[in-house]
């Protein structure tokens, strides 16, 4: 069953066109990869689905409503959390606060609360009063996904979750990717990496300049059909 | 002269303009709004308790606790329908909105209330002392200042220990993130103004029952409670209680030396700390 979809998203900053017509859909209980270069339209298409760039109504559909329309705190409370670009954990706030600050918008009692997320990373136990900033990148994109998790979303957006991390980080947090989906909830990876997101997703997308160029099972795809959407194919 | 005195006296006063500052330290936190209406609503807060004074004959402090929901709506109500329409990346709409509003709430006062001066009166308390020896304190100043370490304390623990508290330091962090969390910023200021309101409702009692009031002394009080937040430090709470007390103590040692030096000595002060700390004795580590 299609949980989220964008049907012909479009998207602009001023004069400038971000997306031109991007479907994508997203099955209960499935892991989605979206790839592509920077600039590509990945982050646009994340903000755009978590509410943080309103669309007309029915460009995003969650769970056969049409939600494009609405405020991003009305997407959170709906069950579709977010974890942003660059971490963007609050300074002023503890790794615990930041944690609880993810609560505000929960909507139902679910498997994640503190103790979970704690057991997921543990480190963040030890870490827990000091505040956000005291930690490394990988500990605070720890931080970030505990943070989304707290809102038991159904939808988890992770947006370039590995992005200038060191690769025993990257091993570490996707290594608590299976315990996250065990608990029902479908996830949306956006990823440069393009090797992390294969090896997870069950589903890829390949995005260039605003555009879908591929989509496909990891399985069916070859390297050369990535690299030439990925890139171009006169590239 | 005795200094112990002239000092004890100007802590003490220092207390008001912390009330005066508290609020607007608040909103300032919260979300980088500058209130050039806060005096004016300060002295509308001192009206409201005069006129729930007058009519039924209620104690001050009562009817000050009967004004400050009346005065919690109305922040909620202006920040919902005025203020959170001209907040943005640009500073200047909200200084203008709230320099109009100024204006208007003066206006409206003197229509509604006339020019007279007016006075909230606290019976036996205006003039009651406690001696401690050393220096004699009145009774007023000394509620006041507890009243200002009273509401500190409370908007610390609203702050540092709830929920709400949460939602606010996150959205004065990142509007956008925290709405990413389910928190609607809107919503979140509309209650910090309420709060602000509440505050200003205190600092009003205490205006209304210490000294004569008119509607064109807003200004005066905005510019002591602006000090007072510069002082300390803009975001920290204790801080604007430390600048109050500066700015207090400056006045009265001022005046002791010259009476006509009580106003001068205490924007002096203000001028010396921010030559010598330029962003306030306790800024937050980060901005």
């Amino acid at each position: 069953m299609t949980l989220l979809e964008t049907r012909g998203r479009t998207a602009r900053y001023g004069d400038f066109q971000a997306l031109f017509g991007v479907d994508i859909a997203l099955a209960q209980g499935q892991t989605v990869a979206i790839i592509g270069a920077n600039g590509a339209g990945k982050t646009t298409l994340m903000c755009s689905v978590s509410g943080v760039l309103r669309n007309a109504p029915d460009q995003v559909l969650f769970d056969g409503r049409a939600v494009g329309a609405l405020p991003a705190d009305e997407i959170t409370r709906l069950g579709i959390a977010m974890v942003p670009e660059g971490r963007r954990l609050f300074p002023s706030l503890s790794i615990e606060e930041n944690l609880l600050i993810g609560a505000y918008g929960r909507r139902a009692a679910g498997h994640w609360w503190l103790q979970t997320v704690y057991a997921l990373f543990p480190i963040l136990r030890e870490r827990r009063l000091s505040p956000g900033t005291a930690l490394s990148g990988g500990q605070q994109q720890m931080v970030a996904i505990g943070r989304a998790l707290m809102s038991n979303p159904r939808v988890l957006l992770c947006d370039e979750i590995s992005l200038g991390l060191a690769p025993v980080m990257i091993r570490d947090i996707y290594a608590a990717l299976p315990q996250i989906k065990a608990t029902g909830a479908s996830v949306v990876l956006v990823e440069q990496d393009i090797g992390q997101a294969m090896k997870v997703a069950d589903h890829v997308y390949c995005m260039m300049e605003g555009r879908v160029t591929l989509s496909g099972a990891p399985a069916t795809l070859s390297r050369e059909a990535i690299h030439d959407a990925y890139f171009g194919a006169h590239a | 002269m005795n200094w112990i005195d002239t000092i004890a006296q100007g802590v003490l006063l220092g207390g008001l303009y912390a009330l005066f500052a508290a609020g607007l330290s608040l909103v300032f936190g919260i979300m980088r709004l500058v209130n050039l209406a806060h005096g004016d609503l300060i002295v509308m807060g001192a009206y409201l308790i005069l006129l729930v004074v007058s009519l039924t004959g209620m104690n001050p402090f009562l009817a000050a606790m009967v004004a400050m929901p009346v005065m919690f709506a109305l922040g909620w109500g202006l920040q919902r329908v005025v203020l959170n329409r001209v907040l943005g990346p640009d500073i200047l709409p909200p200084l203008l909105v709230t320099f109009g509003l100024s204006i208007v709430l003066q206006n409206v006062l003197l229509q509604g209330f006339s020019a007279d001066s007016r006075r909230v009166g606290a019976g036996a308390l205006e003039t009651a002392s406690v001696d401690l020896g050393v220096v004699t304190l009145g009774v007023m100043p000394l509620l006041t200042f507890a009243s200002a370490v009273g509401v500190i304390v409370a908007l610390n623990w609203v702050f540092y220990r709830t929920s709400l508290g949460r939602a606010f330091r996150a959205t004065s962090d990142d509007p956008v993130t925290a709405s990413l969390m389910g928190i609607r910023p809107q919503g979140i200021f509309a209650v910090a103004t309420g709060i602000a309101l509440v505050v200003v409702t205190i600092a009003a009692l205490y205006l209304g029952m210490r000294a004569n009031f008119d509607p064109t002394i807003g200004p005066a009080r905005l510019i002591y409670a602006f000090e007072a937040v510069i002082i300390g430090g803009l975001g920290s709470l204790w801080g604007t209680l430390a600048g109050g007390m500066i700015i207090g103590v400056a006045q009265t040692v001022g005046a002791a030396i010259n009476p006509e030096w009580q106003i001068l000595a205490g924007h002096v002060a203000f001028l010396v700390v921010l030559l010598i700390r330029p962003r306030g004795l306790f800024p937050r580590a980060f901005d």
